[in-house]
């Protein structure tokens, strides 16, 4: 007879960010849990709400499945003497499988005899095994833990009881001070302690005291709740995916209600009504069909309609006094000038060591200089780029920023153009900080494009200076996304600028200031591994094998886009077959290449006639090689370099490299070298894994 | 219900739940936490259940008594339970229900919140709980106090008592609370709101206040060093709510910040080593107690 399993871990307020992942662990866990113990089990379940995770197992068989198992023991020779006995070897392996030497039989692998043994392994009844479940609760991560009480064990928050059934039976363990029971407990409020009886009605005995242990259905009820208010009320109230996640683990038992604000707010910008309402309340901003705010919000109740009307009275008094103080400090900050708030800047440090915002400022505003010039820009474009660097971090020291962090930039921007600043300037200040995330939106001009890369230069050289390397998990400064945004806008905007030297300008950026950066070649070699890195991972997202990366991040990362390019071009060829005859050549010569001293050639110790012809075709595409990476013409520079395969085979064919005349040696190895040394600059092609097939 | 009997209700309510009652701690400070009741008596083995209101200054907030929600100062709540009793969160809520708050009738949450205090190296898990989307109770079960790891866990619950009454008595004011049946928020507190924001944005001594910094911070080392945990620790919330006036007008400059930062969480963190170092001296006679 199968019968159903029933867990339930019951906590105090989960953060809402954990409770997805935790619920999905659970699952994971329990399933190869079940199948490593062979307990086989018809369907497996997990629910989720701030105060529990559970996982109701049906049809869950009585026994674990009884196996024979095949017992690999020691080799023929280890197992037998010279006479034919059985050694001490052999003995103590069928002893330690519960078998005897007569169960031994003899199998053949690669050419050795085995010993092995047949065995037995008997099901235990599943019930005997379930109290193991324990190490599945402890084993749940989460983003962060905590301790309680006395107790030692570390987890997400305090857990206050443990339902654990088979059947209708409890099955006994206890953890961190809980001992299971059949008891749970409904709504905090609208319910109490309630009694299990059966697995079975877990879902629908909740439900019935206030709880909607599934967290789909919670999602619809709250969707159900917008959509009919957005027909009642003839408005649209889009839906934001990450909010509503958030706020169906944020309830139990949801109750959507619409709640309203003053008409007056609506002349604050619209992203900072949408902060307060999104991000501080966790309510959804409401508009019309058209797309215009509305003084109006819904918010998600844990609970029922009861006093509906107090609930939503409160959240429209706080609701209140966050508009009304962002008015205020609207007002306010419209009273200075933007050198005001620059000024203010000189008291506010960036990173210890790094200095104020206003030292980091300055060394943007040289960094966009450098940038600027390099990229040719014209000069009104330069003059402009420079002013949005100079007053990129203005608004830091405003009111409203110093309250709602996440607006920084957006408010730049609005100020920047009620201070009369060029649009293009304004847009700077908040483009600047893009992207946010790896693949979040880029800056849209080239203005924000060359700020952005300098802010974010800065930020990267100078924390690696003064050893914030990221490890693991940690990363406070976000380097890794600044390094992957920096190669993105340098990528995606054709910049004929090499990452090599983006890293050169904020060296010497850095050495004007007054921040002395000690060992600079040291601090050069971890910046550029640092951004190798992150190239790597952008080119292994566009598919790239991973030898492909390595081969053209190997002498430089370069200019990216063209990077990017031939490490395209490379993973085709790398499997195909009409390549293999030039990429043959091409390995030879970088192979051999190591034992040339010199990349000297002299013209007239050349003798054979395979090598002064390898030498002249050498001479002959160098110049349209060059042409077509300066075009950043992958596919170009790569057929140009391949009329050296031929050449390169006859050389190899007719020639002794390593003869016993040194100075013919040297000369053959010297253009062995150039060669090489061209590859190279391409891509070492030594270190991608040809496919290519007969 | 106005403030004094909200502040009697929650006296008598955590008195009832094995709390000691004591009165504000006379050395100004920032906030509840860093009454020595707190700081001090959460560190180490000894078990301990303290409720006290802490007016707490917070000179920056200052607002000349204009802003309708900011204030100087303000009034916490403070109740300390270490270990964490299991059913603390059911003891909170029916403190709201003795406040006259009926969780059927409003939306009551706990929202996660992590705090921390660098200047006091202090660290803890919990939540701040909403009513109805308003953030009245900072609920945190401290981590780490004074760089030393929090075992047992003492749990800390501090009610803002302006945002609930102001929710309590329906007021958009805090100036027009009223403290008891005759007298509001504002015959007792605009004045001083007034005076102190005139004093600390714009009247203080600074030269004065940077002595008295670093002679607090001298006194505080002294007296560590003789071993007088408890005098020591004034020193330091002088040196404290100091710095937050410096701060707060704006003079100190920012390599001084946080060297001003780190000599006081040096000094807080050597005092908690120092008071439980004394504590264990003396046989952590509060463990004693609960023996008997």
């Amino acid at each position: 007879m199968a019968k159903d399993i029933l867990f339930e871990i019951g906590l105090e307020e989960l953060p809402a960010r954990f409770v997805d992942s935790a619920e999905q662990q659970l699952k994971e866990k329990t399933t190869s849990w079940l199948n490593e113990l062979r307990i086989d089990f018809h369907s497996i379940n997990t629910y989720s709400t701030p105060r529990r995770l559970a996982v109701l197992i049906q049809g869950v068989s009585e026994e674990q499945t009884t196996i024979e198992e095949e017992a690999k023991g020691p080799a023929m020779k280890i197992a037998q003497d010279e006479q034919g006995n059985w050694t001490k070897a052999a003995i103590g392996f069928t002893k330690g499988q519960g078998a005897s030497v007569d169960d031994i039989y003899v199998k053949e692998i690669k050419g050795t005899s085995y010993i092995y043994v047949k065995k037995h392994v008997e099901g235990k009844p599943t019930e005997e095994l379930l109290p193991g479940f324990k190490h599945i609760i402890e084993s749940i991560q989460f983003g962060k833990n905590m301790r309680w009480s006395t107790e030692t064990l570390r987890y997400a928050r305090p857990i206050r009881w443990l339902v654990a059934l088979y059947g209708s039976k409890v099955i006994p363990f206890e953890l961190a001070s809980v001992r299971t029971n059949n008891k749970t407990y409904g709504h905090r409020f609208l319910s109490g302690e309630l009694t299990i009886n059966d697995p079975l009605t877990y879902e629908s005995l909740l439900k019935e005291n206030y709880v909607m242990v599934n967290p789909k259905e919670r999602e619809t009820e709250i969707l159900k709740g917008i959509h009919q208010i957005e027909e009642k009320e003839n408005i649209s109230i889009p839906v934001d995916e990450d909010l509503l996640n958030e706020v169906r683990n944020l309830v139990e038992y949801p109750t959507v209600f619409v709640g309203s604000f003053e008409e007056k707010y609506l002349q604050l910008p619209a992203e900072v009504l949408i902060t307060s309402m999104k991000e501080h309340q966790r309510y959804f901003p409401v508009k019309t069909k058209q797309g215009e705010l509305l003084p109006k919000f819904v918010g998600v109740r844990n609970g029922d309609e009861n006093g509906i009307e107090t609930v939503v009275k409160g959240n429209e008094k706080v609701l209140r006094a966050r508009l009304s103080d962002a008015e205020f400090f609207y007002e306010e900050d419209q009273k200075h000038s933007i050198d005001f708030y620059l000024e203010k800047l000189q008291k506010v440090v960036f990173q210890e060591k790094l200095g104020t915002y206003s030292d980091k400022v300055e060394r943007i505003v040289e960094i966009t200089k450098e940038i600027s010039s390099l990229l040719q820009l014209d000069k009104a474009i330069e003059h402009r780029a420079i002013r949005a660097a100079e007053i990129s971090k203005f608004d830091l020291m405003t009111n409203m920023v110093n309250e709602f962090t996440e607006l920084q930039g957006v408010m730049g921007e609005k100020y920047a153009l009620i201070k009369g600043e060029e649009q293009e300037v304004a847009q700077a200040v908040r483009e600047h900080y893009l992207p946010k995330q790896s693949h979040g939106e880029m800056p849209n001009h080239v203005i924000a494009s060359v700020v952005s890369v300098a802010d974010k230069l800065d930020t990267i050289v100078g924390c690696i200076a003064i050893g914030l390397m990221p490890t693991g998990s940690q990363d406070p400064y976000a380097l890794r996304r600044q390094a992957t945004g920096i190669l993105r806008i340098a990528g995606k905007n054709e910049w004929n600028i090499s990452v090599e030297q983006l890293l050169d300008v904020a060296l010497v950026v850095y050495r004007n200031s007054k921040l002395a950066i000690e060992n600079p070649e040291q601090v050069i070699e971890k910046l550029k591994e640092f951004f190798q890195l992150r190239a790597a991972f952008l080119l292994k997202e566009e598919n790239i094998e991973q030898d492909v990366i390595q081969a053209v991040l190997e002498k430089e990362i370069g200019i990216f886009d063209y990077t990017q390019k031939k490490a395209n071009l490379l993973s085709k060829k790398r499997s195909d077959e009409t390549f293999k005859p030039v990429e043959e050549a091409f390995v030879r010569i970088l192979k051999l290449a190591n034992k040339a001293e010199t990349a000297e050639v002299i013209k007239n110790v050349l003798e054979t006639e395979s090598e002064k012809d390898l030498y002249k075709t050498y001479q002959e595409i160098v110049d349209a090689y060059q042409h077509a990476a300066i075009n950043k013409d992958a596919e170009l520079a790569l057929d140009t370099l391949s009329q050296l395969a031929d050449p390169i085979h006859l050389f190899f064919e007719h020639n002794m490299v390593m003869t016993d005349d040194e100075k013919v040696r040297n000369n053959r190895l010297g253009l062995v070298k150039q060669i090489a040394m061209l590859i190279e600059s391409f891509a070492d092609l030594s270190l991608v894994e040809w496919k290519q097939h007969h | 219900m106005n403030i004094q009997e909200m502040i009697l209700t929650l006296q008598n309510y955590w008195a009832d739940h094995q709390c000691v009652l004591v009165q504000a701690y006379d050395v100004e400070k920032g906030a509840g936490t860093m009454s020595p009741m707190t700081l001090l008596r959460s560190l180490g083995p000894e078990p301990w259940n303290v409720a006290y209101v802490e007016p707490s200054r917070r000179p920056a907030d200052g607002r000349y008594g204009d802003n309708p929600n900011r204030l100087y100062q303000h009034h916490q709540f403070q109740v300390i339970m270490k270990p964490s009793p299991d059913n603390i969160q059911e003891l909170y809520l029916n403190s709201l229900k003795q406040l006259g708050i009926d969780p059927l009738e409003h939306d009551i949450r706990f929202v996660e919140d992590n705090w921390e205090n660098p200047t006091l190296g202090a660290a803890g898990l919990g939540w701040e709980v909403w009513l109805d989307g308003m953030e009245i109770t900072q609920f945190t079960y401290f981590q780490q106090i004074g760089g030393l790891e929090a075992n047992p866990v003492t749990v800390e619950l501090t009610y803002g008592i302006e945002r609930l009454a102001s929710y309590i008595q329906d007021k958009e004011n805090v100036f027009d609370l009223a403290w008891n049946e005759s007298f509001t928020y504002r015959d007792i507190f605009y004045q001083p709101e007034f005076e102190h924001s005139k004093y600390t944005f714009e009247e203080s001594n600074t030269d004065m206040l940077f002595e008295l910094f670093s002679m607090y911070e001298q006194e505080a080392k002294s007296t560590m060093e003789k071993g007088l945990v408890f005098p020591a620790y004034d020193y330091v919330l002088k040196c404290s709510h100091t710095f937050n006036l410096l701060d707060a007008k704006g003079v100190i400059s920012v390599t001084e910040r946080t060297g001003y930062i780190t000599r006081i969480r040096n000094l807080a963190r050597k005092i908690a080593k120092a008071y439980v170092d004394e504590r264990e001296r003396l046989g952590f006679p509060m463990l004693k107690k609960e023996d008997k």
